[in-house]
């Protein structure tokens, strides 16, 4: 009988769940168990309810859009590989990932071209792959509540897409979007360091 | 025969002991100082443990505690900073990697959530309950171990049963007699004699070792004593030093005999279900109370809810609107010896109390603070908040302004409405659009 000990046997699939996201033996280890604290009834998969609980997720503007990320395709469950692997996105690039990896290997998914992605589904509500004006004015109204009228957001949302889109199609599609914010730090916004 | 002769025979002697050694003391105030020897040989045999399990242990798989120190690294700009983007402070397309952010990084570890189940330990304290991880370390450990499981449920479960038993008895029958007497100073005498003697007795009952500190500035008549709340045993533990008027709901069952035999010896202030509901009516009666100079301190934790001694929660303005002097009192569980922290969605009140009895013992600090008043042009919400700073900063607890209702409901939206009226005012007031 002991102390606590790295026991990353304990994680079901922690072999195939660390080569798929990149995290360390550690940092998942602190993911499972911040995975089962919030899992309050113990049934071994997260809902919605799980995470709207959360004090500080409830307060965020999108946080029901970030919770969205968590339930693609309708699912209504969220396991631990899954809540990994949304993690993953924001995981810090390090320098090694882009020099030791083998090219026909996936992109891991912090790579940027992955963090973008997950900020444009973000935005993208029906996920056509496009940003349409009237989804934009969705998510501009989550941002800023009872703030600001009508009016004024619909001239924000119409400048917005208005400067990213380049094919004249009225929406933002993931290459306008990508091109729009290529002069971007996407690598430092969109990383959360876990201490060691 | 012979059988039943010897049961009886070990039932009495076992009850002579019981009485000679505890009840009697307990009345008169007095320690003989068996609990002293026990809490020396508990720590002594903790420490040897604690010693045993790092030696077995390599170092590099020992995690280290994170309970205080945060598991991500954090960037507290405000939003202004966070959001500047490349061309200003107009909307932009990037705006959104900002609320992502902090959203995931609230998933992976938030203030609230942490506080609502038991503290991690240190190092284990033989304790099945606390164990993450079991890993077998040596023969003479797990000995240990199951020496202290039979030491625990088979010596000190009994006699902690039994001394609640017989401590809630007392303080029924006795309260009911001496709510008999005439109203006079005979009464209260009497009443504070049974209140503490019983109280002595429950604490006991859980092996409870308590130190007061600064028992000068202990709540006087009139005042309002207030408190952290872990568990629904900080009650006892301030009646241990002291006589309160408690405030409190009218329950059913035992608690609620317990409440009405308690409220005929002197006057505690039990509300109906219904009438909790009506602040009004719940400000009007404490008012009252208090204005009474002859009645005792009122005795209320003002978080609302159980929070699990690591931190201190919103205090809730009701009890701060009465007016009067506040008296405020930090309380601080020592997690090694057993844990207090009482998780009511995850166990009931008896298999809470079974949990308290079968642990080490109950180990606190309980610090008296000098009294407070609301100072002139202070609200009831700021002076609310300034007594918890107090009662944190004494009892070396975090400080959260979040309410600790969140364990059971949502967060309000006017949190959220803040947070869009900053970001809006950015992208509009900007002006230009």
């Amino acid at each position: 009988m002991g102390s606590r000990g790295s026991h990353a046997a304990r994680i079901p699939d922690a072999d195939s769940i660390r080569r798929e996201t990149g995290f360390s033996q550690a940092s998942l280890l602190r993911l499972y168990h911040r995975f089962r604290a919030l899992d309050r009834n113990k049934k071994g998969y997260l809902s919605r309810v799980d995470l709207q609980q959360i004090g500080a997720l409830a307060v965020n503007p999108l946080g029901d859009r970030i919770i969205d990320s968590f339930f693609p395709d309708g699912n209504l469950r969220v396991d631990f590989p899954g809540f990994v692997r949304v993690l993953a996105h924001f995981r810090p690039v390090d320098e090694d990932d882009s020099s030791m990896r083998d090219p026909k290997e996936p992109e891991p998914l912090n790579s940027r071209m992955n963090k973008l992605r997950f900020a444009f589904q973000l935005y993208d509500l029906d996920r056509d792959g496009k940003i349409s004006r009237h989804e934009m004015l969705q998510v501009l109204r989550l941002m800023v509540g009872v703030q600001v009228t009508e009016e004024q957001l619909e001239s924000i949302a119409d400048r917005t897409v208005q400067e990213a889109d380049e094919d004249g199609d009225g929406a933002v599609s993931f290459l306008e979007f990508t091109k729009s914010l290529e002069k971007m730090d996407i690598e430092q916004k969109m990383s959360i360091r876990i201490l060691k | 025969m012979e059988g039943a002769e010897l049961a009886g025979k070990i039932l009495s002697t076992w009850l002579t002991l019981v009485l000679g050694l505890i009840l009697l003391p307990s009345a008169f105030g007095v320690s003989l100082g068996i609990s002293e020897i026990y809490m020396k040989i508990l720590v002594k045999t903790l420490e040897w443990a604690t010693i045993r399990i790092e030696k077995g242990v390599p170092k590099e798989s020992v995690l280290k505690n994170s309970a205080s120190v945060g598991i991500i690294q954090r960037d507290e700009s405000p939003m202004e900073k966070g959001l500047s983007g490349l061309r200003g402070r107009d909307f932009e397309l990037s705006d959104v990697f900002y609320f992502s952010k902090k959203g995931l990084e609230a998933i992976v570890e938030d203030e609230v959530t942490q506080r609502f189940s038991s503290e991690e330990l240190v190092s284990w304290n033989l304790l099945t309950r606390t164990n993450i991880n079991f890993q077998y370390i040596s023969l003479r450990l797990t000995m240990v171990w199951v020496l202290g499981v039979i030491v625990r449920y088979c010596v000190l479960l009994p006699l902690r049963v039994t001394l609640a038993f017989i401590g809630i008895s007392l303080l029924v029958i006795g309260t009911t007699l001496v709510g008999q007497l005439p109203d006079g100073s005979l009464k209260n005498w009497l009443s504070e004699l049974v209140h503490l003697t019983c109280c002595r007795i429950c604490v006991r009952a859980l092996s409870g070792t308590i130190h007061y500190h600064n028992k000068q500035y202990r709540p006087q008549k009139g005042g309002i004593c207030v408190a952290n709340h872990t568990s629904p045993i900080d009650v006892l533990i301030l009646t241990t030093d002291g006589c309160y008027a408690m405030v409190g709901q009218v329950h059913g069952g035992l608690m609620g005999i317990i409440q009405r035999a308690m409220v005929k010896a002197c006057p505690h202030v039990w509300f109906e279900r219904s009438e909790m509901k009506d602040r009004h009516l719940v400000t009007k009666r404490l008012k009252e109370h208090i204005a009474d100079k002859k009645k005792l301190p009122i005795l209320i934790f003002p978080e609302g809810t159980c929070i699990n001694n690591t931190s201190v929660m919103m205090f809730k303005k009701g009890s701060f609107e009465i007016g009067g002097t506040i008296h405020p009192v930090a309380i601080k569980y020592n997690p090694q010896f057993g844990d207090a922290f009482w998780n009511s969605s995850k166990y009931n009140m008896v298999s809470y109390l079974l949990r308290m009895m079968t642990s080490w013992a109950i180990v606190c600090d309980v610090w008296y603070m000098p009294p407070m008043t609301r100072e002139e042009g202070e609200d009831a919400v700021q002076f609310a908040n300034r007594v918890k700073s107090a009662i944190a900063v004494q009892g070396g607890l975090t400080e959260l302004p979040w309410d600790g209702g969140l364990k059971r409901a949502k967060v309000k939206d006017t949190f959220k409405e803040e947070q869009q009226k900053n970001y809006s005012k950015m992208i509009v007031g900007n002006g230009s659009l």
